[in-house]
C-alpha cells in the first residue's frame, strides 16, 4: 500500500466513571502521542475495556474530557468520531460477504464504484485476504476473522484504531503471528494504535509505551522496559512477567565513591540482603524488595568466590519446570521461603538439566539487580 | 557451609565427560511405508457401520414407516384417475380434474378464502412476533418472562380450548364471525412460532455487530435497515413460511370462529366429505400436492442461501 496515514494525539483527563457501586474508571489521566503503539494493559475489570469503549463512543464518562487532536470528542457520537474500532467477538456481519464487510463503511458514504472496489481489493490485500474476498464470515478461521475485522476497521482511514483484546479468541501460535503482523502494520500505516490486553506478554512486545491499570485506576505509565524493570508498585511488580516480592526494612545506606549500597533487613528470607543504588531512603524505612527470577543464578555447587555484591542462600529444589528453552525451580531456601529460579538453557544438553528434584543448589543474585519497589511510609 | 559430596561429584563428572550426542530415532523407523497401506483412520467400506445388514431392524423400520406416510397418498393420487366414484377400480378418466377446475365454485372460493388468510395474518403475526422477540431480547423490564410464558400459551393450549375461547370473545364484544375473525384468530396463533423462531435467531445474534456498525459511520436507522434486519432475516422468514402453512391446515379453530361465507378449504373439504368421499377431493389433493412441491422446490435455493448466512 505503501501509503501513511495521518495519526492523532488522545487526551483522557480526569475520566471517571462508575456503574452503579462499582468504581470502573477512576479519575483516569492518560496522554497518548501521535502515531503511537499503545497499550492499556490489566487484569479483567480493570477498567481498560470501559476507558477504551469512552474512547470509541458507546459509553460516556461522568467526568472528565476525551481530547482527540485537541478537540473535545465526547459530545460526538461514535459514527461522528475519526476512530474506528477492531472487537474481541470480530464483530463481523454474519448476513455480508468477506468483501462486502470491508466496503461496508465505503457504502454508507456513498463511494463510486470504482474508487470503492480498488480500496477493498487493496486493503483486504493488506490482511492477505485476497483469496477469501466471496466467503461468507463463518467459513472463515478466527484468524481470518480478525483479519477482516482489522481491514473493515482501517479502511475509513481512521486516526486511531482502537484494538479490544483483538487476539485473545485465538490461539498461542496464531496469536503471535497476528501480534507481530499487527505491529508491522502499525509501522506501515503509522496511525495511533490504542490496543487493550490482559495479557503482558503482548502489551510487553509490540507496545511503544503501557499503561498498567487496576481497580479503574492507571498505576504506571512507561514503555516496556521501564514497566518491568522499574515497576512502580506491588502490584506492576506482580502483574508484568514473573518476581519475588518481599517486605523489607532499609537497615543500613552507604554512600560508596560512584554508588550507594543499601542492606535491607528482609524477615522471609532471614537474613539482610544487599541493593544498588538509591540514595533516598532512610534507615528504618519499610519498603517492598523484588529480584526477578531469571536474574537469579542456580547451581549445584557452592560459588567459590562471592564478592561482597551477591546475595547468596542455599535451598532445596522443591518443583523444578522443564520447558524446553529453559528451567523453572521453586526453591525453598533455610528458613522455609520459596523462592523462583528461571534458568535459560543456552547450551545443547544430551542428559537434561543437571539440577534436579530435592538436589541442593545455591541461589544468588548480584546487588545490581534487585529493586525497590514501593516505598511504603513508615 | 558444607556441600553434599555427592551432588558436587556428579556435576563435576558431567563436564568432564561428555558424551557425543545421540541420534534418538533409529533409522529403520524412517522406512516408508509400502504404497497404498491406508491411513489408520481408513476403514474399508463395509466395516463402518458394523451391524447394517440389508434386512436389519433399521432398514425394516424405514420401509414400514415411508409406506405409512406414502401409502394413502399413492391411494388418493390413483383413485383421482377413476371413472367411478366409488373404491373399485372402473378405468381411466380425468372426469373429476374437469369438475374440479370447471365445476367447483364453491371449492374454488374456499380455496381463496384460505389463501387470503394464509397471507394476511401470517404477514401480521411475523411482523408482530418479530417485533415482539426484538423487543423481549433487547430491552429490560420487569414482565419480560412473564410475556414470554404468556405467548407461549396458545401454542401449548388445546386447539378446541383456544376456539371455544375465540368464539365466546368474539360473541362477547360483538364482532361477527367471518373473514376478519379468522384473520384474527390465526394471527393469535400464529404469533408464538414467529416469536420462537425469531427469538431462536437473535440468541446467537451478536450484539457488538451493533456497535461495529456504529463504528464504521452507520447511522442508527442505518445501522437496523442495513445490518439488524438481514441479520434476524432467516428467523423471520422462516416464521413467515411457518405461520402460512399453519393457517392453511387449520381446521379446529377456524370452525369455531368462521361464520357465513368465510368457509376455509379445510372447512369446506370437511363438509364435503360428511356426505361420502367425493373424488373431486382427490383430483384436489394431487393438485395441492403438486403446487405444494413446486413450491418447496423452488423455496430450496431460497432456503439453502438462508442457510449459507447463519
Amino acid at each position: 500500500m505503501g501509503k501513511r496515514l495521518k495519526g492523532f494525539d488522545v487526551t483522557v483527563k480526569d475520566v471517571s466513571r462508575a456503574y452503579g457501586n462499582f468504581k470502573a474508571l477512576d479519575d483516569v489521566s492518560i496522554e497518548i502521542r501521535k502515531g503511537e503503539f499503545f497499550s492499556l494493559l490489566g487484569p479483567s475489570g480493570c477498567g481498560k475495556t470501559t476507558l477504551l469503549r469512552i474512547i470509541a463512543g458507546f459509553d460516556s464518562p461522568d467526568n472528565g474530557v476525551v481530547l482527540l487532536d485537541g478537540k473535545d470528542i465526547l459530545p460526538l457520537p461514535p459514527d461522528k468520531r475519526q476512530v474506528n474500532t477492531v472487537f474481541q467477538s470480530y464483530a463481523l456481519f454474519p448476513h455480508l460477504s468477506v468483501y462486502e464487510n470491508v466496503a461496508f463503511p465505503l457504502r454508507l458514504r456513498k463511494v463510486p464504484a470504482g474508487k470503492l472496489d480498488a480500496k477493498v481489493r487493496d486493503y483486504l490485500h493488506l490482511v492477505q485476504l485476497d483469496n477469501h474476498m466471496d466467503k461468507k464470515p463463518s467459513m472463515l478461521s478466527g484468524g481470518q476473522k480478525q483479519r477482516v475485522a482489522i481491514a473493515r476497521a482501517l479502511i475509513n482511514e481512521p486516526s486511531v484504531l482502537l484494538l479490544d483484546e483483538p487476539l485473545s479468541a485465538l490461539d498461542a501460535k496464531l496469536r503471535q503471528n497476528l501480534l507481530v503482523e499487527l505491529d508491522h502494520l502499525h509501522d506501515q500505516i503509522g496511525i495511533t494504535f490504542i490496543y487493550v490486553t490482559h495479557d503482558q506478554s503482548e502489551a510487553l512486545s509490540v507496545s511503544d509505551r503501557i499503561a498498567v491499570m487496576n481497580q479503574g485506576k492507571v498505576l504506571q505509565i512507561g514503555t516496556p522496559y521501564e514497566i518491568y524493570e522499574s515497576p512502580a508498585t506491588d502490584f506492576v511488580a506482580r502483574f508484568i512477567g514473573e518476581t519475588n516480592l518481599f517486605p523489607a526494612v532499609v537497615k543500613q545506606c552507604d554512600p560508596y565513591e560512584d554508588y550507594y549500597m543499601t542492606t535491607l533487613d528482609i524477615p522471609a528470607l532471614g537474613t539482610e540482603i544487599k541493593v544498588t543504588d538509591y540514595d533516598n531512603l532512610a534507615v528504618g524505612q519499610h519498603v517492598s524488595f523484588t529480584v526477578r527470577p531469571e536474574k537469579l543464578k542456580i547451581t549445584g555447587h557452592q560459588p567459590t568466590r562471592v564478592g561482597k555484591d551477591i546475595n547468596l542462600f542455599r535451598g532445596i529444589v522443591e518443583e523444578p519446570i522443564y520447558s524446553g528453552f529453559q528451567s523453572k525451580y521453586y526453591v525453598s531456601l533455610e528458613n522455609g521461603t520459596v523462592i523462583k529460579v528461571i534458568q535459560q538453557h543456552a547450551n545443547y544438553m544430551d542428559e537434561g538439566p543437571d539440577i534436579d528434584w530435592k538436589d541442593q543448589v545455591f541461589v544468588s543474585w548480584s546487588a545490581e539487580d534487585g529493586y525497590i519497589v514501593e516505598v511504603v511510609d513508615s | 557451609m558444607s556441600t553434599s559430596p555427592k551432588v558436587k561429584s556428579a556435576a563435576v563428572a558431567a563436564k568432564l565427560k561428555k558424551q557425543p550426542k545421540k541420534m534418538r530415532l533409529e533409522p529403520s523407523r524412517l522406512v516408508e511405508a509400502p504404497k497404498g497401506t491406508p491411513g489408520p483412520y481408513k476403514l474399508p467400506k463395509n466395516q463402518m457401520f458394523q451391524d447394517h445388514r440389508k434386512f436389519g431392524f433399521s432398514n425394516i423400520m424405514l420401509v414400514l414407516v415411508i409406506a405409512f406416510l406414502f401409502m394413502p397418498l399413492f391411494v388418493v393420487v390413483t383413485y383421482s384417475f377413476n371413472a367411478s366414484r366409488g373404491m373399485r377400480w372402473t378405468g381411466f378418466s380425468l372426469e373429476w380434474y374437469y369438475k374440479l377446475f370447471f365445476d367447483s365454485k364453491e371449492l374454488w372460493r374456499a380455496f381463496a378464502n384460505s389463501f387470503v388468510i394464509a397471507i394476511t395474518s401470517s404477514i401480521v403475526a411475523t411482523f408482530l412476533g418479530s417485533l415482539s422477540a426484538i423487543g423481549i431480547k433487547w430491552y429490560k423490564f420487569k414482565s419480560r418472562s412473564y410475556i414470554q410464558v404468556v405467548s407461549f400459551l396458545p401454542m401449548v393450549l388445546p386447539e378446541v380450548i383456544i376456539g371455544i375461547s375465540m368464539l365466546i370473545f368474539f360473541t362477547a364484544v360483538k364482532i361477527p364471525l367471518g373473514m376478519f375473525s379468522i384473520f384474527v384468530a390465526h394471527t393469535t396463533f400464529n404469533l408464538p412460532f414467529v416469536f420462537l423462531l425469531v427469538s431462536a435467531r437473535l440468541e446467537e445474534f451478536d450484539f457488538s455487530v451493533i456497535e461495529a456498525a456504529r463504528d464504521l459511520g452507520a447511522t442508527e436507522r442505518q445501522t437496523l435497515m442495513k445490518v439488524i434486519v438481514p441479520s434476524i432475516m432467516p428467523g423471520v422468514m422462516s416464521g413467515l413460511l411457518m405461520a402460512i402453512t399453519m393457517s392453511l391446515e387449520d381446521f379446529v379453530i377456524t370452525f369455531f370462529v368462521s361464520g357465513p361465507g368465510s368457509t376455509t378449504l379445510p372447512l369446506y373439504v370437511y363438509s364435503m366429505i360428511r356426505y361420502g368421499v367425493s373424488p373431486v377431493i382427490n383430483a384436489l389433493s394431487l393438485v395441492l400436492i403438486l403446487g405444494i412441491m413446486l413450491l418447496a422446490l423452488g423455496f430450496r435455493r431460497f432456503l439453502k442461501t438462508i442457510a449459507a448466512s447463519s
